[in-house]
């Protein structure tokens, strides 16, 4: 992904002392990696390469080591998405309830057309998530970092008015 | 909405008595709800007691192996030579399962006293709580009442006065069901991908930062203060089925019930009771088709399986399953058991760690054969392939996903294969397929 403006730090001033406090809960550099990823997200929306570059040399650690870990888990964005990430559970619980109408709701409402798509309005990203640990909520909605409970077809022209 | 709901008459409601009770959150009104004497009662004895009473409460791990939290605890040394820890699981992402949320949204006091004495009991400084990254809620009420807890002095360096120092705090997670795997959640907390490790070293030798450690679940820890309390007879006593099951079990429900929620009921109650009188039965007009009864990961039962099993570990094993975590999901007629059964495997293949071949591959292969049957495209020598596939994917690999997935497939062709054969036959309409991102 290009960067049009310059990368900003994410470790300095309050952040870096954030960081710093993280850091003295563990035996091992290394074990603030997830946190620091978080705060790198926070900041950006996303972890870019920089990001990954900046983190290695705050930690100590190199940025493919970095890359690896980003790479694995799911909520580090390895790309720029809309203003509002929305994450449906489609998993067989919430399957059964009728999660995947929720999805193309959302699809259709949001105007992002395809799943993992940004809307053209840069506000929506929609894609299916795994079990969100509220099976008895079905369907619950990840809105950013809103759990939204027992969405339904019907409830989501408003959430995404909510979320615009 | 599931919660606050009024308990059942049916239910033994001793985790759950304060869900829904906003005041319980706070550090005060958790004392006044007697909060935090179990933990200066465990503090005022010797550690090796507490174990002892943990061990003769007969209290097994809630996290889904069932397996006996003193005498885990029992095999950390007792000599100490370097730093211990214990790992709080609260990754709860078992398809099913949301009953760990509940606890840590509702009363997030009784998560840290639980720890607290775990922590104790087995001479740890510290205690991570491994939150999974989607829990955001849990994760901001369980840091509130961290910080509530470190302010009044019950955790820091005189916990409860009693000159000893302990530390807890929270790792978040970042989306990876696999973390929930105990030796994967360590990596997690070290700053690695969360690989399952290859055991042995188990990790009460070599665990978080390869230093001795104990794993416990989020609804283990929260049901120690009660023993301590109470007495461990009393615990003991809690079992209507087979002696060696006993408390009480929060048991997430799911699907298709009229009322989806935590219920929490004594060890060895009846699922048909659980589904028909606490959950109110089925949706209207619709009739109970199977149910998994402890999480995605467990053997699914038929009606008749799912009307005579008893909710205990012996008791789900006699039918062929397993207790597990506890999630309970119940399927009506409306349910197309091989699409779900793909979307379970799909769920398995998403969630591989890939480390080990029979998984990787495996459980992307078992989606695969599972869409073309959906698709109509399927041959009578897939079902066998399936299940040929299944076995190979038993008791190989580092840790059990594999087999979870391999399960699931097992125990839907044993008792749904007329589902499959229909869609082998061309008899039923090829599902559509929708493709899921990653
Ligand atoms: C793939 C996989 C996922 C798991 N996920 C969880 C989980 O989310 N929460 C949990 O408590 N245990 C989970 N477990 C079980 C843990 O490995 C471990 O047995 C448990 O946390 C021990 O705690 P307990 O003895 O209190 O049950 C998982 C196991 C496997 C193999
Ligand atoms: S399956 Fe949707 S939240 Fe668990």
């Amino acid at each position: 992904m290009e960067q049009t403006t310059e990368y900003a730090p994410v470790f300095t001033g309050d952040n870096r002392k954030r960081l710093d406090e993280v850091l003295a809960r563990y035996p091992a550099k290394r074990a603030g990696l997830l946190a620091a990823l978080w705060m790198v997200q926070e900041q950006h929306g996303w972890v870019s390469d920089e990001a990954m570059a900046e983190t290695a040399d705050v930690l100590g650690l190199t940025p493919s080591y970095i890359k690896g870990v980003v790479t694995f888990y799911t909520m580090y964005h390895q790309h720029p998405v809309g203003k509002t990430f929305v994450q449906v559970c489609t998993t067989t619980p919430c399957n059964i309830c009728g999660a995947e109408e929720v999805v193309e709701a959302f699809l259709e409402h949001t105007g992002c057309g395809d799943l993992g798509a940004t809307s053209p309005d840069g506000k929506f990203t929609v894609i299916e998530v795994e079990c969100l640990g509220a099976c008895g909520f079905a369907t619950p909605v990840m809105m950013n970092e809103d759990v939204i409970e027992n969405v339904t077809p019907e409830k989501v022209p408003d959430l995404v008015k909510q979320y615009s | 909405m599931g919660y606050p709901h009024k308990p059942h008459e049916k239910e033994t409601v001793i985790l759950s008595e304060y869900f829904g009770d906003a005041e319980a959150r706070s550090y005060d009104g958790w004392v006044k709800r007697g909060g935090y004497k179990a933990l200066k009662a465990s503090l005022e004895m010797q550690p090796a007691e507490v174990v002892e009473i943990v061990k003769s409460s007969g209290l097994r791990g809630r996290g889904g192996a069932g397996f006996p939290t003193g005498v885990k605890w029992s095999f950390m040394p007792k000599e100490k030579s370097k730093p211990h820890y214990l790992c709080c699981n609260a990754d709860e992402a078992e398809p099913g399962t949301f009953k760990d949320r509940e606890i840590m949204r509702w009363t997030p006091h009784a998560l840290i006293e639980g720890c607290a004495i775990a922590q104790y009991a087995i001479q740890a400084e510290i205690t991570y709580i491994y939150i999974r990254g989607e829990f955001t809620e849990p994760l901001r009420i369980m840091q509130a009442a961290l910080d509530d807890a470190y302010g009044n002095g019950v955790l820091g360096d005189n916990a409860m006065g009693s000159g000893r120092r302990l530390d807890m705090y929270i790792h978040r997670g970042a989306g990876a069901y696999i973390c929930g795997e105990e030796t994967a959640l360590m990596n997690s907390i070290e700053g690695q991908r969360g690989n399952p490790r290859i055991r042995p070293p188990f990790p009460a030798a070599s665990g978080v930062f390869g230093m001795p450690t104990t794993i416990n679940n989020v609804e283990t820890l929260a049901a120690v203060p009660h023993i301590i309390n109470r007495g461990p007879e009393w615990y003991k006593s809690l079992s209507l089925n087979n002696e060696k099951s006993c408390g009480t079990k929060l048991f997430s429900v799911s699907g298709h019930v009229q009322r989806p929620g935590n219920y929490e009921v004594t060890m060895g109650f009846p699922l048909g009771e659980l589904i028909n009188d606490l959950c109110g039965g089925m949706r209207q007009g619709r009739t109970l088709k199977a149910c998994i009864p402890g999480g995605s990961s467990v053997p699914i039962l038929n009606r008749e399986e799912t009307e005579s099993c008893l909710l205990d570990y012996e008791g789900c094993v006699e039918m062929g399953t397993m207790l597990g975590s506890g999630g309970v999901i119940v399927f009506d007629d409306s349910a197309d058991m091989v699409y779900q059964t793909m979307r379970l495997a799909r769920f398995y293949a998403h969630e591989s760690c890939a480390q080990c071949t029979q998984c990787r591959e495996g459980t992307g292969w078992t989606v695969r054969i599972l869409e073309r049957i959906l698709a109509g495209q399927g041959e009578p020598k897939d079902l066998d392939l399936l299940l040929d596939l299944a076995d190979q994917m038993t008791g190989k690999t580092i840790c059990v996903l594999s087999d979870s997935c391999a399960a699931v497939v097992i125990s839907t062709i044993k008792r749904f294969r007329n589902e499959f054969e229909a869609y082998m036959a061309g008899t039923r309409e090829p599902g559509v397929v929708a493709a899921g991102v990653g």
